[in-house]
């Protein structure tokens, strides 16, 4: 084994198996890397590559069946030892000396990681209690150091309250606070900032990039986002499928990457930094076209008292994608059902123009013109699991819409067939059950099912967010491309700022259920007026390690603190 | 955790290599394969099968009258069935020899193997009706040339003499029915109820899930037997039998009603529920194409598990004696017979065969239920 | 903490209402009331009944009122009075007949919940941590047999063990010596000799019910990522299964209380009658077979309150240990 001083942590040909019932699957299959004391190491790929297996693997505390088959996990101690951890038991002392102690690891889902029944205190101090056996008293100004450090608020009364009384963004510090109680050597921080809003997550890498900085650590850092890489590698290991496919620096990866699908995963992310190419070719949709939505002054209220859609204006002319923009919380989703009446606005007024030019405004329609509008508006949802029923066929999921609106025989049938080619399934599968199909083909059914009455409106709501970055492309040429073949409008909403600068003509940045800016995307994105579009657009990964921006991001505080947070 | 949760990875690439059966496998189909992989399940549903065809045929499987007395075989002990007689094959039963202990004034009956009564499959019978309308006039097996003083008691007799078999064979048509009957009434009464509190919501949801809980929070069995005790004595069977199984099912309701509720509500707010709606579906047509097939499965198996406690019910009810009353044959009144310890200790087969009836049922039920519950959701591991 | 405990209070209010008013219909229930009953019964004797008496006793019990008020009388007199009326068939007030009883039924609830939960708890974690082993397949199955069995027949059965294959008679609480004799110590002890086989025989069925909730639990709470979190600590699985997982698993258990306790009721009414027990049991059905149904809406009544008030402790329970109901 050859280990130089600086390195800490040594994984050689590390392959950890599961044993199913269909068979051996390798989720970590000949990983080697080589952590160096005070760098961030990242690993990333798309779900299912094995980069989390390989994390938990370096700790043993890979879930059922999981199995360390083989390779070297060697760490190089304080003491100027080495142990092989791949080589301990997954339940002896050795390896518990070394979990939380000198390797500690944060994970994804701060709410679940963390008991709901234990105080935040209890929690953070108990690594401290189990490593040092350090007494009650002494723990306790520890963890309210440790607190301070992670820079929660009022960190005496935040010691003793319980994870579901923070948000998500402070529980992920509670749990950084945690990894950090023993001073480890090594983080191993595992996708820590996907459930977080961009902002949020934002603060969370700057806090671990000045945590490491001050402690001396080395951090592997794994993540799906290229852009997050980007931000804060020192080195990169990108995998696919249980396998390394390239290794290197980040400059390096990002800007001379060798292997092909590397090549691939970088030419999607950077794809989506731009206008998508047959958005720059199109000529400009006149301004002065009678709009085809014009909404004016929407509000909707839950009855808890949130105040969800606050006062809402945009239009939408023929032929032009508006894109919504907002973290979660801001009202876009309940905005974008509001414009099918799954949700009833209280006040304002949406304006729909027909086809025949004659103006309805949809807040009022009554059941049956609104029957007759849903077959003009339709809509396509996140979800690609739940949108479609299981139990029925693709087929007769997608013929619902024409069943229902008369169509029958052989005219169904060829139309469903038509469906499906026009946004890329084989007619053949018709027969074949959701189940059957990945996240993207489910989301072409969507598509399919949306535009199978010949909409002329479609809101599509965040539906490219549960794909991987390397199918989210494609979903969107599919809906441009229908755009252009069908002459449609759509209302674009995301979280996701790169797919709306996409595919987007003009954007609308919703913020605690209003609307704070409005324009066309190349000005909002570009020029944004509004202070927090700048503290959105300055908060979001940059996919280039010679271009980091995050740590200079611009910071908005909102001026007052509307209940509805 | 997201690595494993997707196992294995699925990409637009290798969809086409999935087994294409499944691919176009159906809710039921799922529900099937997956129900397959639990063995005491499949097993549990044999079991359940054959034993409601027993109580459906119970004419012609029981070989003696139910209600026959004879005093010259009081308490007279199982006789057993053999099928092998000296190396050949016959079936047969021991004669049964009657001492008379007079110490205790007891009889006592000893089998001898010297006297083996030859048994015979679809033997002549007295004439009766099987399933009530169809006349027969052979039953599945009985003695062949039965002299007087001959006995067929497989499981024994009881203080008349009447033969236990029999009797269990036919008390199933009414404790299994009893089951059956309650379960359809609590059904009928839990999902309208449990529909229109999960249809509704608000206040009427409200009302409703405050009723289920005061119901739930009463114990069963003073209230059933507060209930079952106001039935006058002099009511007909049948009638008696409806209310002790109204009786029964009126509080069986409520989980049912809790289980319809809970899938209305999460259902409703399901995507591909809102898509349909936005399809133009109506709200009838969304619950017949979507809700309903949606929980049916769940319905069938929380069913299922229905049953043994409204079998359980009845049983203890009638054990007390006010529930079924003789001359009605049901298991819990076949244990009657059994409350006396000294009769138990004396011929502990009065206990123990109806006891295995109902055990035996109550577990398969439960074994049944329980694999059609795991199997109730089959797209949690596809 | 407080708010919660007196918004539960309050609930329970109309819960208590609705119980006696469903008493009060049971009493109701046979055609008929009591008096005409007593007079078939007092002339069947041959003994004359003065119309006097009658009349007195319709006075006294409101017979010749309308329904509601018939309830507001019987409600007026225990609540004001802690009068539950008077047991037609021994002659007495119920009052005198049912305390000592409803001690004994307290008792042995309590006990059998005791005894349930010692036991289930544990085979319940076994059987999750040792999942698909030998001990946890023989305890699914032997969970899944006692829920089969219904209370009486586990009741017969264990009597005619004990009395065939040990001699000795079981029934009763006490030996006959010390039946009316008065408390001692050698009279608990007496007691301890014979209570501890019906407590089994009450226990078993919610035992087995418990054994596979706990079960199920904790198999959910164990592939929790929390479980992953403390594992990363460096926590020996020993510590982190009963502060983890365990710990969170026993708080749906104790929401179960609000439903094990009517079962253990039941049971223990149902197995008071085969064992002869002198516990609320045999009372009440000798009380409902005689139509004496004051003495019976009485005792169910009694038994619904005692059961309302455990699940309403047992909501409180399940708030002090639960933050997420506590502060939510």
């Amino acid at each position: 084994m050859s280990m130089t001083r600086d390195s800490i942590l040594k994984v050689e040909n590390l392959q950890t198996f599961f044993k199913t019932r269909t068979g051996l699957f390798k989720a970590v299959d000949g990983v080697s890397f080589d952590l160096q004391r005070g760098k961030t190491l990242c690993v990333v790929g798309e779900s299912g590559s094995g980069k989390s297996v390989t994390a938990r693997s370096i700790l043993q505390i890979v879930d059922k069946p999981g199995k360390i088959a083989g390779g070297a996990i060697w760490l190089n101690r304080a003491d100027g030892t080495t142990v092989d951890l791949a080589k301990l038991d997954p339940r002896g002392e050795e390896i518990r000396r070394v979990r939380g102690r000198e390797i500690a690891m944060i994970f994804q889902e701060p709410m679940s990681s963390l008991s709901p029944v234990h105080r935040i205190g209890e929690q953070i101090g108990e690594a401290l209690r189990i490593h040092f056996g350090t007494p009650k008293a002494e723990r306790r100004e520890r963890v309210l150091d440790l607190l301070r450090q992670v820079e929660i608020p009022r960190p005496e009364t935040a010691i003793d309250r319980y994870t579901f009384e923070f948000s998500g963004g402070m529980r992920q510090r509670v749990m950084i606070a945690m990894a950090l109680a023993c001073n480890p050597q090594v983080l191993i921080a595992d996708e820590p900032t996907t459930a977080l809003d961009v902002t949020t997550q934002a603060e969370i890498l700057d806090l671990i990039k000045r945590l490491q900085q001050s402690h001396g650590m080395a951090v592997l850092f794994i993540t799906h986002d290229m852009g997050v890489v980007a931000e804060i590698a020192d080195e990169v290991l990108v995998m696919y499928r249980g396998r390394v496919m390239e290794h290197g620096s980040v400059d390096a990866v990002f800007h001379a990457p060798k292997d092909d699908y590397t090549k691939r995963l970088i030419g999607s992310v950077v794809r989506l930094e731009h206008k998508a190419e047959i958005r720059l070719k199109r000529a400009d949709i006149a301004a002065d076209a009678p709009p085809l939505l014009d909404v004016r002054n929407m509000s909707l209220t839950f009855p808890s008292g949130l105040k969800a859609v606050d006062d809402v204006s945009l239009i939408v002319r023929p032929g032009e994608t508006l894109g919504i923009v907002g973290e979660s919380g801001s009202g876009k989703t309940t905005m974008g059902r509001c414009l099918l009446r799954i949700y009833d606005p209280q006040a304002g007024e949406i304006n729909y123009r027909r086809a025949d030019g004659s103006s309805i405004d949809l807040r009022l329609a009554d059941k049956p013109q609104l029957k007759e509008l849903r077959r003009e508006v339709r809509m396509i949802f996140q979800d690609p699991v739940g949108s479609l029923s299981p139990r029925k066929t693709v087929g007769q999921i997608i013929a619902e819409p024409l069943k229902l609106a008369g169509m029958r025989g052989a005219e169904l049938d060829d139309r469903v067939a038509e469906l499906m080619q026009q946004v890329g399934l084989e007619p053949a599968w018709r027969e074949r059950y959701p189940h059957a199909f990945s996240g993207g083909q489910r989301q072409r059914i969507g598509i399919a099912r949306a535009i199978a009455v010949k909409p002329r409106l479609i809101v599509a709501d965040e539906a490219t967010s549960a794909l991987d970055v390397s199918l989210r492309s494609q979903v969107l040429d599919l809906m441009m491309k229908l755009q252009d073949e069908l002459g449609l409008s759509y209302v674009f909403i995301s979280h996701d700022m790169s797919v709306i600068r996409y595919m987007c003509d003009r954007v609308a940045v919703m913020y605690r259920g209003r609307i704070v800016e409005a324009g066309d995307t190349d000005q909002v994105v570009n020029r944004p007026t509004h202070d927090y579009t700048r503290a959105l657009l300055s908060a979001i990964p940059h996919p280039d390690p010679r271009d980091r921006r995050i740590q200079n991001r611009f910071r908005y505080v909102a001026p007052t603190v509307p209940a509805n947070g | 955790m997201t690595d494993i949760a997707q196992l294995p990875p699925a990409t637009e690439t290798d969809i086409d290599l999935r087994d294409s059966n499944i691919a176009v496998a159906g809710q039921w189909r799922l529900f099937w394969l997956k129900f397959k992989k639990h063995k005491i399940a499949l097993v549990s549903l044999v079991v359940i099968c054959c034993m409601y065809l027993i109580a459906a045929f119970a004419d012609f499987i029981a070989p003696l009258d139910p209600n026959a007395t004879n005093a010259r075989f009081t308490y007279a002990p199982p006789q057993g069935l053999s099928l092998m007689h000296e190396g050949s094959f016959m079936p047969h039963v021991n004669q049964l020899k009657m001492t008379l202990n007079t110490e205790s004034m007891r009889r006592e009956f000893e089998p001898d193997p010297a006297k083996p009564l030859a048994v015979g499959f679809l033997v002549p019978s007295a004439p009766y009706n099987m399933l009530g309308f169809i006349p027969m006039e052979t039953k599945l097996f009985g003695l062949v040339n039965a002299k007087p003083g001959d006995s067929l008691y497989v499981l024994g007799a009881d203080r008349l003499g009447r033969d236990i078999f029999s009797r269990v064979v036919h008390g199933a048509r009414i404790s299994l029915s009893i089951g059956l009957v309650g379960v359809l009434m609590s059904l009928l009464l839990g999902v309208t109820i449990g529909g229109i509190s999960g249809f509704f919501g608000g206040w009427v949801d409200l009302a409703i899930q405050r009723v289920i809980e005061l119901l739930r929070s009463i114990p069963t069995i003073p209230l059933w037997m507060g209930l079952a005790a106001a039935i006058p004595v002099g009511w007909p069977p049948l009638r008696t039998y409806f209310v002790i199984t109204l009786i029964v099912s009126l509080l069986g309701w409520t989980n049912l009603a809790r289980e319809v509720r809970g899938k209305f509500l999460s259902l409703r707010g399901e995507d591909f529920v809102t898509a349909a709606r936005l399809d133009g579906m109506s709200e009838i047509g969304i619950i017949f194409h979507h809700l309903v097939p949606s929980f049916m499965s769940h319905i069938i198996a929380t069913v299922t598990l229905a049953i043994p406690t409204m079998i359980l019910a009845e049983t203890a009810l009638s054990f007390l004696g006010i529930g079924l009353q003789p001359p009605i044959i049901s298991w819990g009144v076949l244990l009657q017979e059994a409350q006396n310890i000294r009769a138990v200790a004396q011929a502990p087969w009065l206990l123990f065969t109806p006891a295995a009836a109902i055990v035996i049922a109550v577990l398969s039920l439960n074994f049944l239920g329980d694999g059609l519950r795991d199997a109730a959701d089959p797209y949690e591991s596809v | 903490m407080l708010r919660y405990i007196a918004r539960r209070l309050v609930f329970a209010i109309p819960t208590l209402l609705a119980v006696s008013i469903i008493a009060f219909i049971i009493i109701q229930l046979p055609p008929g009331d009591y008096l005409t009953t007593l007079m078939a019964d007092w002339a069947s004797q041959g003994g004359a009944v003065e119309a006097g008496t009658v009349a007195a006793m319709r006075e006294r019990y409101g017979l010749d009122q309308p329904m509601y008020f018939q309830y507001y009388k019987w409600m007026a007199g225990i609540l004001l009075h802690g009068d539950f009326g008077i047991s037609f068939e021994l002659g007495k007030p119920v009052t005198e007949l049912i305390w000592s009883r409803l001690g004994f039924s307290l008792m042995l609830s309590l006990l059998t919940l005791c005894f349930v939960w010692a036991v289930a708890i544990p085979i319940g974690i076994l059987s999750a941590v040792r999942q698909y082993s030998i001990s946890d397949y023989a305890a699914t199955f032997l969970a899944f047999f006692f829920l089969a069995v219904p209370d009486f027949l586990m009741a017969l059965g264990a009597m005619y063990v004990m009395s065939v294959w040990f001699g000795q008679s079981v029934g009763g609480l006490f030996s006959p010596d010390y039946v009316d004799a008065p408390w001692s110590f050698a009279k608990l002890l007496d007691l301890a000799n014979h209570v501890w086989l019906p407590v089994i025989v009450i226990g078993l069925g919610s035992l087995a019910a418990l054994v596979r909730i706990m079960r199920a639990n904790l198999l959910d709470e164990l592939s929790k990522p929390y479980v992953t979190t403390a594992r990363a600590k460096g926590m020996s699985e020993f510590e982190l299964l009963i502060r983890y997982p365990v710990r969170l698993a026993l708080n749906p258990l104790i929401s179960t209380l609000g439903w094990i306790l009517p079962a253990v009721i039941s049971g223990e009414i149902i197995v008071s009658v085969v064992m002869s027990l002198p516990t609320t049991g045999p009372l009440l059905l000798r009380a409902l077979l005689a139509q004496d149904m004051y003495l019976a809406g009485s005792l169910i009544l009694l038994i619904s309150v005692l059961t309302i008030i455990g699940t309403l402790i047992s909501d409180i329970l399940l708030a002090m240990t639960d933050p997420r109901i506590r502060l939510t």
